[in-house]
Parts: C-alpha cells; structure tokens; sequence
C-alpha cells in the first residue's frame, strides 16, 4: 500500500495540482484567483507528461561521441517535453487573452469580485 | 498537381490573411472587410474545389508536412468527411462575413481590423481542427479557435467580457482535460497519429489509462461542443456577443466540436472497440437526449431571440451527439447531415436576429407585432424558411436529417430517443411558431382601425449585402432539402472502416 503511494508520487503530485486548480476556479471569488487556479491547473497537466516522459538515468537523445551510450533504451523520450513547449505557450496566450478580459472587466464595473460584479450587472 | 496540396492551402490562406489584414488595415482601415471577404472566398473555393476532386478520384489525400511521414511528422488528412465539413464551415463564414459589414459599423466601429483579424484566426483553428491527423495538434488548434471565439465573443455588449471571461476559464479546463486525455494515450501507445493510433488501440483496449483517456476527451471536446452538462457557458456568451460574433461562432464553433467527437469516438477508437470496456456510446446518447429535450425547453422559457436561439443550440447539439452515440449507419449519416443543416440554419437565424437588432435596436420577443411583415418581407420570410426547417416540415432540409436519425434510433430499438426526437420537434415548434404567430396572424387587440391603417409602416428592409446571405442560406435550406439524396450519397462514401 505504501509503495503504491510512494511509487507513484508523482502522479498524486499532479492530482493535487489539478485539484488545487479547480479549488481555485470553482470557489474564489475574486477573478483573479480563478485565473491563478486556471494556470495551476494548466501547470498540473503539463508536468505531468513531464513526469511520464521521465527515465531513471537515462541521456539526452543526442548521439555523439562525448556521450557513450551505445543503448537506444538509455535515451530520454523528447517528444513530450517539446510537446509540452507548446503546451505552455497556449498556457501563456490564455494567460493573455484572460487578464485583457480582466482588465476590461475592471474598466466597465471598477470591481473584480464575482458577487459584487453579479449584483452589478442585475 | 494542385490536387494533393488541397489541405495544406485553405489553412495557409487564412494564416496569410490573419497577417494580411492588420498590416494593410493600418494603412486603409476600409478595406479589411472585403480582405476578409476575400480570404474566406479563396479558402470556400479551394474547399469546393478539394471536395470534387475528391469524389471524383476517390483518393483520402495524405499532406506530409514538409516531407516527414506520419508516425515522426505532421500530417493533414484530406478525407471525404473532412472535405465535406470544410466546405460547410468556409461557405458559412464566408456567407456571415459578408452580412457583418453594416453591424460592424454599428456594433464595434472602432475595432474593425481587430475583428477580422481574430475571425481569419478562429478559421484557422476550426479547419485546422477538421483536417489535422495529429491529436497534440489538434489541440494546438482547438486551443488557436478557442482563444480567438473569446475574443470576439468579448466584442459586444456591456456584459460580453465577463460571459467571455467565464467561457475562457471553461474552455480551459475543457482543453486542459483533452490534453491529459492525449497523455494517457500516447503513454500506453507511443505515436499522437489518429490513423496509427486507430491501428494500436485494439491491444490495449483493457488497459485502464484508455477508457480513462477516452472519458476525458469526450468531457474535454464535449464542453466545447456544448454536450448537456458542460453547456453552462453557452447561452450568455451567445447573447451578449455581437450579432456577427455569435453568427460566426455559433453555426461552427459547437459543429467543428461535435466532429472531432464523431472522429475520436468513430475513427480513433472504431465501432468494435468504442463500447468494449465501457457502454460509452450510451452515456453520451443519454446526456444528448437529456440536453435535447432540456434546451427545447429552456428555448420555450426564452423572451429573447438570441438567448432562445441559443438554448435552442444546445438542443440541436443534442441531434448530433445523439447521432454519433447511434454508432450506426443511419446515425453517421443524421448527424453529417445535421451539421450541414444546422449550421444553414442557425447561421440564417442568427444573420435575422442580426439585421432586426441593427433595423430595431433589440431583438425581444416579446415586442414582436405584425407590423414586422410589412416591414421586413423578406427578412420575416427566411426567418419562416429556417424556422420551419428547425421544425423539420419537409421538404425543407431540417426534416431530413431527423429522419435519418430516427431511422438510426429504430436500427438500434433505442425507442426513448425516439421519443424524444418527436418531442422535441414540437417543443421546437412551440417556440418557433409563437413568433410566427406574432408576426403573421394579426392581433385582436390592436385589430387596424382607420388611425393605424393611415399610419401603416413602411417597407423597411435591411440592404442588399445583408439580404444577399439570408437568401442564399434560405434557398440553400430547399435545395439542400429537395436534393438531399444527392448529399446522403456522397456521405456514405465516409464511412469510417467497420461500418
């Protein structure tokens, strides 16, 4: 039971960032805290297929002779990493697309607040 | 031969104009629209093209980008039902742009270049989504026409950021649990490729990350595809977006989500495989048949026409997913059908709403009076064309794809959705004809007297750049419906293998 937890700690660590960001979205009322529990989430999904793309002692998939090794198993898999690049420029342009929401938010009713904004828009 | 670059063009041109546009709109600011016009046109022209010359060489075009081949590179799948989807959704914009020249002088003046900008942008993502063989790049593209719909949805009303704003952090998460759903699978597979992929999954079918994997794309695509549940976001970003923006994202926007989810449940997983672990085809069916029946509903409760229009979007959403869940000829056909259906229709009822907010300023239900015949013919008159056609009377295109999918639905002995077919159809008639009977029977209590008769209003229509899409779309509605049969049988050509 204990190596079923500590074997995969990896994975608990990337459902408890999925849930602190949807703790985030769901019950803060401040917009920006959404937005902070957005990119946590985000950030959840990313590391985790930083973590299965992860090898104990494995290289750089780079051949060259300044790194001796001869077993195609013992190189790292790239893909989800480069993948992974651009998964955090979409985290990045959301981000964008978010706070210019925020800030025209903030123009129109001076307040950030979910409640208050819900009573304001009524 | 041009032929086989088909797949590679419609996107490039819509990244062209995405540049195009800003860098010539800062010298001339007037000539955005019929930039834009022109790049949809160049886009609906090469879709046109592609899908004749596809029917007639029969050939799934494969476009290797830059030469890499499949399992290492990128590539784009040109085939009948990706052409077939193409086409719709260029020609809808295409028609939609034209319409959005005199609301964008009202709606936002001053940000004209932005506009058309952002829309080449959410075209991009909605074709590249259609024809992308690659599910991390599919992503990429949900994500490109995701950031761009909150955009042009933020473009309207005083509360259009903040449903924007909701619809960005759904959206997100939706897309978020997508791609966690594409890492599951690319861990027990190795390759992102659908068509590779497809051949793979048979051996790891039992394994628990895949029908974890399939649960969390079905939720990821179905938020944005407005499946029952996750439609939370839709009715108010519809309703305060401007009339343009909602026309634009509303026929495509939820159709091109209801693909990728026809293509990951009927293509990447197959018929044999999808219900091996998990009955997954009839969870979907029943939310669909739930939202069916519950955006009819809320439709009915609506004195708005484009928060009606929108709940009746869930509802029509429904058909779809429900005809996918079918997972039988006549479903793949109701719900290809369907798309090309709805999106003529609401694209029509949301161009109507459009023309009457910008003639009247409002487009409440309940201010409705039979002085709107007289004023706007012709506008009243394909409103009447799309609303019959959303009622499903023959011969009008509506009615044809319900029939399949009622056809569907007895192959399968699934007597509730059929039910519910029916049901809905009169739900859909009760909110629909209400209006009707506001517009064309006279009311009794404001029966003309001699005052009234003297001041009758005037012809009133709307111009000719926004009666031209209307027409097009209302005809579209009858031709479509007259000459269905030639439609069902280039869909059956795209059949997925194992049907």
């Amino acid at each position: 039971m204990l190596d079923f937890f500590l074997g995969h700690y990896a994975y608990w660590f990337t459902i408890i960032l999925l849930a602190i960001g949807l703790y985030g979205m769901l019950l803060k009322k401040n917009l920006v805290k959404k937005t902070i529990g957005l990119s946590i989430f985000q950030a959840g999904v990313i590391l985790f297929f930083v973590s299965v793309a992860m090898k104990d002692g494995a290289t750089v998939p780079v051949k060259a002779d300044g790194l001796p090794v001869s077993e195609v198993a013992n190189y790292m898999n790239a893909l989800p990493h480069t993948l992974m690049l651009t998964a955090i420029v979409v985290g990045v342009a959301t981000l964008g697309v978010a706070f210019a929401l925020l800030i025209n938010i903030y123009n129109r009713y001076g307040t950030l607040n979910e409640e208050e904004l819900l009573d304001k828009i009524q | 031969m041009i032929g086989s670059e088909i797949p590679a063009l419609i996107p490039v041109t819509y990244i062209l104009f995405a540049i195009l546009i800003p860098v010539i709109g800062l010298w001339k600011r007037e000539i955005t629209w019929h930039l834009s016009l022109l790049g949809t046109g160049i886009a609906t022209v090469f879709s046109a093209w592609g899908l004749i010359h596809l029917i007639q060489t029969g050939e799934t075009i494969r476009y290797f980008f830059g030469g890499w081949m499949p399992p290492v590179g990128i590539e784009f799948v040109y085939d009948g039902l990706a052409a077939f989807i193409v086409l719709v959704i260029n020609t809808i914009a295409f028609l939609v742009l034209i319409h959005s020249r005199e609301i964008s002088k009202v709606e936002f003046p001053g940000k004209k270049m932005a506009y058309y900008t952002v829309s080449m942008l959410l075209m991009l993502g909605f074709n590249g989504m259609v024809l992308t063989g690659d599910l991390f790049n599919l992503y990429v593209f949900l994500e490109i026409s995701s950031l761009s719909s909150y955009a042009l949805i933020a473009i309207g009303e005083k509360r259009a950021p903040y449903s924007a704003f909701r619809y960005l952090i759904i959206g997100t998460v939706g897309g978020s649990l997508y791609l966690l759903g594409v890492g599951f699978l690319y861990t027990v597979t190795g390759t992102l490729n659908i068509i590779d992929m497809h051949a793979m999954l048979p051996q790891v079918i039992g394994h628990s990350s895949v029908i974890a994997a399939l649960i969390l794309m079905v939720v990821g695509v179905g938020v944005k595809a407005a499946l029952f549940p996750l439609h939370g976001w839709l009715p108010d970003s519809y309703t305060f977006a401007s009339s343009t923006s909602s026309a634009l994202i509303a026929p495509i926007g939820t159709k091109v989500a209801a693909y990728i989810l026809l293509r990951i449940v009927l293509f990447l997983f197959g018929v044999e495989l999808i219900d091996a672990e998990l009955p997954i085809t009839a969870i979907i069916g029943t939310f669909a048949g739930i939202g069916i029946l519950y955006g009819s509903i809320m439709a009915i409760a609506q004195s708005e026409l484009k928060k009606m229009l929108a709940y009746s979007s869930v509802s029509q959403i429904g058909y779809i997913i429900m005809g996918i869940s079918l997972a039988n000829p006549f479903g793949f056909i109701g719900a290809v059908l369907h798309i090309l259906n709805h999106a003529m229709m609401k694209a029509l009822l949301f161009l109507v709403s459009g023309s009457l907010r910008l003639k009247e300023g409002h487009s409440l239900i309940t201010k409705f009076d039979n002085s709107y015949r007289k004023k706007y013919p012709w506008t009243m008159a394909a409103f009447t064309t799309a609303a019959i056609s959303m009622v499903g009377l023959p011969p009008l295109a509506g009615f044809f794809s319900k029939w399949y999918l009622a056809l569907g639905t007895i192959d399968n002995s699934n007597w509730i959705l059929l039910a519910i077919i029916l049901i809905s159809s009169l739900l859909n008639a009760v909110y629909f004809f209400r209006i009707l009977e506001k517009v064309y029977l006279n009311n009794p209590e404001t029966e003309p007297t001699e005052d009234l008769e003297s001041a009758s209003p005037q012809n009133n229509e709307v111009s000719f750049s926004m009666m031209f899409p209307m027409a097009v779309l209302g005809l579209g509605l009858l031709i479509v419906g007259i000459f269905n049969v030639y439609i069902v049988n280039i869909i059956f050509t795209m059949f997925p293998a194992g049907f």
